[in-house]
């Protein structure tokens, strides 16, 4: 069976779309071809910045025969019908095959559609798969009409067996299919042919390109390592400028440069930043010190000096861009020393959301909640307002505007110049987070109080304003925001009300209830909760918490104390895990049927107490005896908001309750027996209910 | 930088070299464009020209000028006034890599050396209304061009597609020298028996300039300047395409494109003075982009496009 190697060879492709590319080619053309019915062993797919390449090993020759059989019309069917089957199946009378049927005799066609060379297919599939490549962006180029990501200059496409290589014949614009490929830019030497995939690596490599981009990637990885161990530093780690920059070459050379001593003291995430966005390096780290030392590039080539020029240059480049971070710096260490006034008074000037106001507004708000929000996570309400206050005055410095990315970090290092205390200058950076679901939640008091204000005033501003998501449209991070929240509350076990009067999201609608475009502020507020509800289900889900437990505790008052509703959430997953919880609930359930059927046809509520004098069984009286033992405490448990002992109440009626329903007939001939049990049964039913809505259990 | 034989000695020898380079290739060597732009794209023979089906290849220096940039001479790398080597050819050759690279050979970077890369950068100028793709080249983490392959200019798809080289030239004159301020790189050979170096071209006129398009440039003139050469571009262009006095077919697409050039760099002198606010700033560069888009299409109708003689 023979092997299929194809390269589509290109001017430079952006390192980003690289392995994507690499990835769809291997999709379409496989897909392709196995739709063609040309299946294969194994594939594998490449790119470097001037290539993607797919191998193929265990391929068909050809597809297979496909034999299809076609019921037709019965014999002695009107003329036209026959004929027209004849022309459906392209077969003429002759080639019909007459046979009994229980509904007599009736025509039968086979159709067989013969088996094609693979490389028939594979053309047609590669062509296709060229014309219609999904690049995230694709170009013209000279006066043709084909797109690809950058000008394609050719095409590989070879089948090689025991017998030999053979190209397959195919033209794209122009660009006919050979077996030739060429390597390395400057350091290859011209076009040469290969036979397939092993003759194909290896010339690459002879030709100084590594094929595949992990290799250059662990390529690099251990050089970089090495030569930073070998100066007694340590290569800080980054995997997505490591993936970057081994799609930025074909055959990496490695080389460790020296920082001038004049911008060591830049705080390191200002070295890193600079480094890794401009020039693409690696920083170098004193693991000691902490401190940024050195940093690392990786060239394309090899050069007779070792890489003497490429370093000088890459330093003299680094000089000057670090040059414009050290002015930056400055000048912003210099506005944070006189107050960082100008900073604040700037945000008044930058809208936020032209219906929500401008940054200043925003701050105002979030040190409004801040405060509110302080004494329930422990945080003194005077800092929690001034780390609020400065949280965001980094956004107006030098430093974030030329790396958004700084931001928060940069207001970190500039706190302590304008004088501010440790929490506030941690809030600064802490404030934002977490940003992801894996992203650390912070802990200390005031930055949970401004994190917590910061996306609450976010959430309430664009439910005000009616800008909720909508699918997959969340173009304010909304969801991510309401997940912070959630993390932030359970992580920090922060018990506080979300939407009751009195709370942060009420306090938050009333700021913005004065603007004239607000209306329904209760409606919103409600909607809001469910929202957070909703991201609450997602986020359980992933723990393991069943669906229908947790609509089980929503449906309970307190519904906005997210700490609170998890607690009983979690209890109850527990206990209905265990053979008691199981029982109950199905005792409950069966308490709950008979009570709403009676209920029902007799149009009464039973809520009454049942009376002792009433009953006639000893399992009726030993549910009566247990109900008082245990109602008591369990009602106590949930005062305390002790989920767990409530539930371990409820367990001890289990038996109670499955010996009643084995024993007692609750629809008694006796009327009064009979209202007695739904009445004895609706103390089991009120029980259950103010621990959870179990009737949303499912099972 | 090491220095051999081939190495240039001076800022000009960088640009003759580059101009007799592409002579060879087979580029028409034009001249500046005299008037102000901010960068070598707006010279009416990479942004008419790279419109219409007409093959076209040329390269010209372009004395550029972008106002806010000035910081009076003192800046190792900043320049109010400065020059762009630019290089356009319609449609782009197979080899136009190559014959880039070719270039940087001629200017003295030695192949065997140097680390020279195609890092993705795409290219759009709201001004005009275009863009494209290709690349910033880079010789050892420095970027030393700009390569584009234009898709649009103007609103109107290009077809064929231009190939765009841009050099800044200082900036590579300085690495390619070894110099480390603008201002003591080499103008003529420094040899010669009155050598110059750039200071003393323009450093006086860095500081002259830097002075009058930040504190002096009167803004009210300039604001009436600009909306004199909006209304001249359309007057221009709502013209009869018949001259009623010689009867023959003249569409003025060229004297309309420079008031769109004047609109231009007028908007730049007044963003310079500080009277245009973030939100106006959009709608400034809206107003030159529509003339843009005007001229284009006032353009692809000339014969020099290609266009129909109707």
């Amino acid at each position: 069976m023979p092997d299929l190697l194809i390269e589509l060879f290109s001017e430079e492709i952006p390192a980003r779309m690289q392995k994507r590319a690499a990835d769809d080619l291997k999709k379409r053309v496989t897909d392709g071809l196995v739709e063609a019915g040309l299946t294969y062993a194994h594939a594998k797919a490449f790119s470097t910045p001037r290539r993607l390449t797919l191998a193929l090993e265990g391929m068909l020759a050809e597809s297979p025969t496909v034999r299809e059989e076609r019921k037709g019309p019965k014999v002695g069917a009107p003329e036209k019908a026959i004929e027209g089957f004849l022309r459906g199946a392209g077969l003429t009378m002759d080639q019909l095959e007459e046979r009994e049927t229980p509904k007599g005799n009736v025509y039968f066609a086979t159709i067989e559609k013969p088996g094609r060379p693979a490389a028939e297919i594979v053309a047609e599939v590669l062509a296709d798969t060229i014309r219609n490549f999904p690049w995230p962006k694709s170009m013209r180029w000279g006066a043709g009409s084909l797109r690809w990501v950058r000008p394609l200059h050719s095409i590989l496409c070879i089948t090689s067996d025991e017998n030999g290589a053979e190209i397959v014949p195919l033209d794209v614009d122009g660009i006919a299919s050979g077996d030739t490929t060429e390597g390395h830019r400057f350091m290859g030497e011209g076009r040469f042919a290969v036979t397939g995939f092993e003759d194909y690596e290896a010339k690459l490599k002879k030709s100084h390109v590594i094929l595949s981009a992990e290799e250059r990637a662990e390529t690099i990885w251990a050089d970089a390592q090495n030569l930073a161990f070998a100066q007694g530093l340590e290569v800080v780690d980054d995997k997505g400028l490591l993936a970057e920059v081994a799609g930025l070459v074909e055959w990496p050379v490695t080389l460790i440069g020296d920082i001038a001593d004049d911008f060591l003291n830049l705080p390191p995430e200002v070295l890193q930043t600079s480094m890794k966005e401009h020039q693409k390096f690696f920083s170098v780290k004193n693991s000691k010190t902490g401190r940024i030392e050195k940093f690392i590039t990786v060239a394309n080539r090899e050069t007779k000096d070792n890489g003497a020029t490429i370093l000088a240059g890459n330093q003299k480049v680094l000089f000057a861009r670090l040059s414009d971070a050290k002015f930056f710096w400055e000048n912003d260490v210099r506005t944070a020393k006189a107050g960082a006034q100008e900073w604040l008074d700037k945000l008044g000037n930058v809208t936020f959301h032209n219906k929500l106001g401008s940054q200043a507004a925003r701050i105002d708000r979030i040190a409004a909640l801040a405060r509110e929000i302080a004494p329930f996570v422990g945080a003194d309400a005077d800092v929690a307002e001034k780390a609020a206050r400065w949280a965001k005055a980094d956004l107006s410095s030098e430093m974030v505007y030329e790396f958004p990315e700084l931001q928060g970090l940069m207001g970190r290092y500039y706190a302590e110049f304008a004088g501010h205390v440790a929490e506030v200058a941690a809030a600064a950076t802490e404030h934002y987070s977490p940003l992801g679901p894996s992203d650390d939640v912070p802990t200390a008091p005031v930055s949970v109080a401004v994190a917590l204000a910061d996306k609450l005033d976010v959430l309430t501003g664009f439910w005000a304003i009616d800008e909720k998501p909508t699918g997959s449209k969340d173009p304010f991070a909304l969801r991510r925001a309401a997940l912070g929240v959630i993390r932030l509350i359970l992580e920090n076990k922060v018990q506080m009300r979300l939407i009751a009067p009195g709370s942060a999201v009420h306090a938050g609608f009333t700021m913005l209830v004065t603007a004239k475009h607000i209306r329904g502020m209760e409606t919103k507020k409600v909607d809001l909760l469910s929202f957070f509800h909703d991201r609450l289900k997602v986020f359980l889900r992933d723990q393991g918490i069943r669906h229908d437990v947790i609509d089980a505790c929503i449906a309970m008052d307190g519904n906005d104390d997210i700490a609170l509703l998890v607690n009983r959430a979690k209890a109850l997953q527990a206990f209905l895990s265990t053979d008691d919880g199981e029982n109950l609930l199905q005792g409950f359930k069966r308490a709950n049927n008979i009570l709403t059927q009676a209920e029902e046809k007799d149009g009464v509520e039973y809520s009454y107490g049942a009376d002792l004098k009433f009953v006639e069984e000893d399992a009726e009286k030993a549910l009566f005896e247990a109900l008082d033992k245990f109602e008591e405490p369990i009602n106590e448990a949930i005062r305390s908001e002790d989920f767990a002992a409530a539930m371990a109440g409820l367990a001890g009626l289990r038996a109670p309750i499955d010996a009643f329903f084995e024993a007692v007939q609750v629809n008694a001939e006796n009327d009064v027996v009979r209202r007695n049990r739904l009445n004895l049964l609706s103390r089991i039913r009120k029980l259950c209910a103010s621990v959870a809505d179990l009737t949303k259990v499912e099972g | 930088m090491t220095h051999t034989d081939s190495t240039p000695r001076s800022f000009q020898e960088i640009i003759l070299r580059l101009q007799a380079y592409w002579a060879k290739q087979g580029c028409a060597i034009m001249q500046p464009y005299d008037m102000e732009v901010g960068a070598g794209t707006f010279h009416p023979a990479t942004t008419l020209r790279s419109l219409g089906g007409k093959s076209w290849a040329a390269a010209y220096v372009q004395p550029s000028r972008r106002p806010t940039d000035g910081r009076y001479g003192e800046n190792p790398n900043r320049l109010q006034h400065y020059y762009q080597y630019q290089v356009l050819i319609k449609p782009s050759p197979p080899n136009l890599q190559e014959l880039y690279l070719g270039s940087l050979k001629a200017i003295g970077i030695d192949m065997d050396l140097h680390d020279i890369r195609f890092v993705e950068d795409d290219w759009e100028s709201p001004t005009l209304g275009a863009w494209g793709l290709g690349w910033e080249v880079w010789c050892d983490g420095m970027e030393v061009s700009q390569f584009t392959y234009f898709q649009q200019v103007g609103g109107h798809d290009c077809a064929p597609v231009s190939g765009e080289l841009t050099y800044g030239l200082e900036r590579l004159a300085m690495y390619i020298l070894g110099v480390d301020h603008v201002m003591d790189m080499p103008y003529n050979d420094p040899d010669t028996p009155i050598a110059l170096t750039y200071g003393d071209v323009f450093k006086q006129t860095e500081e002259e300039y830097a002075r009058w398009n930040f504190d002096v440039a009167n803004t009210e003139v300039l604001l009436r300047h600009f909306e004199e050469a909006e209304a001249e571009c359309e007057n221009i262009l709502a013209q009869e395409h018949i001259d009623p006095k010689t009867g023959k077919r003249i569409i003025m697409a060229h004297p309309a494109y420079d008031q769109c050039i004047k609109a231009s760099h007028i908007f730049n002198l007044l963003d310079a003075r500080g009277v245009i606010s973030v939100t106006e700033r959009q709608a400034y560069i809206g107003r030159v982009r529509a003339l843009a888009k005007q001229c284009a299409d006032a353009f692809v109708q000339t014969e020099a496009a290609g266009g129909a003689a109707a």
